[in-house]
């Protein structure tokens, strides 16, 4: 019997396995970033926010909305895949997958896969949670879907690298805790660019999670920091850039086979 | 007989300089047991690794079940299962799901009579809604054998298989080992043990330093490099070795209590039977006579050492 020319029995051995793990630990899965998140929306969305006027038209309980599902599924995203190629390194299972009939492609459409698919998930739950706490219409459904699964995969592509990259636990958090988390505040996450003075609106455009919220922010409420052409296009080029790197890792083995 | 896999002129260097292996050729016959032998270090893993696809060879090339490691990489991983050394498992998975998923990975569709099969064969079956992190050492050992058998491979690499599990385990594996054979599946284990590769081997190979220095028959390998030794012991003890006895080339043992005469096992240049004539003949009496045979372990060292000083 000859292999096939695309493993589909291997890419969803790994997708279910990966589910699977999570699905072992759902409600600490989902519930740690919707609690999170919820506060976020009743410190800022209510406490502060009641207080604040409206941005560009938006009540700023709904503004903040797209910025916070980005935070949780840029962390989410980094953290599932890190953790999701890391782990087998770390116990050595990571020799099956090596010996296995999974080409590079198949190895990362499923893990990244798999982990897109928590963070969307994970995305869509917080959009519900917060469509409970303030009114919330999305202008453009299906640009946020494709926004929202686009920077997913970006954001599982880099923790993926990030993963392979790892030597242990502590060094997978560094990314997410000191570059892009404070990326995210400073993205426009609870405020709009066009509020800063104009050196620090110019400086924010060097920040690329700008044109991700804005985009994704656009989906919303028809307006962004940024054209939305640009927002789409930063968007692709910084998968593209990611899904290279996976690819060449896999290509070359770097750091994962000897 | 087409060999089930071919190695040719496999080298490996690996980044820091070390050569471990020089160039290394080797052909392994259709349900075969070959034993790979070799002090640590020698080279075996790393063989073993390069077929199996996690580590990248320097240079040369590997045909396995005729299809090319690398460039037919999934006609050949196919055909390829491997336990590996270490003992590497999801700790929070059961022994059915990681089956499952082994058999998934290797592009196989789901077949759940043939993993209840491999773990009924394995005597897993009642564990199999047990986690891993619950079963023991040897239970652990053979989910991963039961997961290289799940995707129904013709060539199995057993890299150490028996390695820190007790006796009696010991002894069930090397019996699965043989159902397996039996079963149609070439298998390529490296050993530490010698008693294991006397034990089960059809062939033997002996790598060092990363050279094959040799493969053979196992039978053939004893007999030919095996020694054999016949002693007398001695009623009246000797200060040396008469000259007439000069052609068998005897050493005195013991205090000169004891007459050695060490022949090949294949080749008894002086016989034994006139030894034994001419001692009686000088009317030397001895007490008692007995033989020994060299076991693969001994021609093991021998060959290793050997190596070492050359």
């Amino acid at each position: 019997m000859n292999a096939p020319s695309f493993n589909a029995h291997g890419v969803w051995a790994i997708y279910r396995f990966e589910l699977g793990r999570w699905f072992r630990t759902i409600w600490q899965s989902v519930a740690t970033p919707v609690i999170t998140t919820s506060l976020y929306f009743v410190v800022f969305g209510t406490a502060i926010g009641s207080r604040m006027g409206d941005i560009e038209g938006v009540s700023y309980g709904a503004y903040i909305v797209p910025g916070l599902i980005m935070l949780t599924v840029f962390t989410e995203s980094i953290f599932n895949a890190a953790f999701g190629i890391y782990f087998p390194k770390f116990t050595g299972t990571i020799y099956e997958l090596l010996s296995a009939p999974v080409s590079a492609f198949e190895a990362v459409l499923a893990y990244v896969g798999a982990a897109v698919t928590k963070s969307v998930v994970l995305g869509l739950v917080i959009l519900g949670t917060a469509s409970l706490i303030v009114p919330v219409h999305i202008e453009h459904p299906l640009a946020m879907l494709t926004f929202l699964i686009l920077i997913a995969a970006t954001f599982c592509l880099f923790g993926f690298i990030i993963g392979v990259l790892s030597n242990n636990f502590e060094q997978m958090q560094v990314v997410p805790m000191l570059v892009v988390t404070p990326l995210t505040f400073l993205g426009g996450a609870f405020y709009s660019i066009n509020m800063l003075p104009q050196f620090w609106q110019n400086v924010a455009h060097f920040n690329p999670v700008v044109y991700l919220i804005s985009g994704f922010r656009w989906s919303f409420f028809g307006k962004g920091d940024v054209a939305i052409e640009i927002s789409l296009a930063a968007t692709f080029a910084m998968f593209l850039i990611c899904l290279g790197v996976v690819a060449w890792i896999f290509k070359t083995g770097y750091r994962l086979k000897n | 007989m087409t060999p089930i896999v071919s190695i040719q002129n496999l080298t490996k260097t690996y980044k820091s300089g070390l050569q471990a292996l020089k160039p290394v050729s080797l052909d392994i016959r259709p349900g075969e047991i070959f034993a790979l032998l070799g002090p640590n270090g020698a080279g075996k893993t790393t063989l073993i690794s390069i077929i199996c696809g996690i580590v990248t060879p320097t240079s040369g090339t590997v045909i396995a079940d005729g299809h090319d490691i690398q460039k037919e990489f999934r006609d050949a991983r196919m055909k390829i299962g491997l336990v590996p050394q270490e003992l590497t498992t999801d700790r929070f998975e059961t022994v059915w799901n990681t089956v499952r998923f082994s058999r998934g990975l290797f592009g196989r569709a789901p077949d759940a009579a043939f993993l209840e099969k491999v773990l009924r064969d394995l005597t897993l079956w009642d564990k199999r809604n047990d986690l891993l992190q619950t079963l023991s050492g040897g239970m652990k050992r053979r989910v991963m054998i039961a997961k290289a058998l799940s995707h129904e491979p013709s060539i199995l690499f057993l890299d150490e298989p028996t390695a820190g599990v007790d006796v009696e385990l010991r002894r069930d594996m090397w019996a699965l080992v043989r159902r397996l054979r039996d079963d149609g599946v070439t298998i390529i284990l490296t050993t530490h043990y010698i008693d294991e590769a006397e034990e089960m081997a059809d062939r033997i190979g002996v790598i060092n330093k990363g050279e094959l220095i040799l493969v053979e028959e196992k039978a053939t390998l004893i007999k030919k490099l095996g020694k054999k030794q016949l002693t007398l012991v001695l009623q009246e003890p000797m200060t040396a070795v008469p000259a007439e006895l000069a052609e068998w080339n005897l050493a005195l043992k013991d205090g000169g209590h004891e007459l050695e005469y060490t022949f090949d096992a294949n080749a008894e240049r002086k016989g034994i039977a006139s030894l034994l004539r001419r001692v009686t003949d000088l009317n030397i009496g001895f007490r008692d006579v007995h033989t020994t045979q060299s076991s693969l372990e001994d021609i093991f060292v021998s060959l290793v050492s050997e190596r070492g000083r050359a």
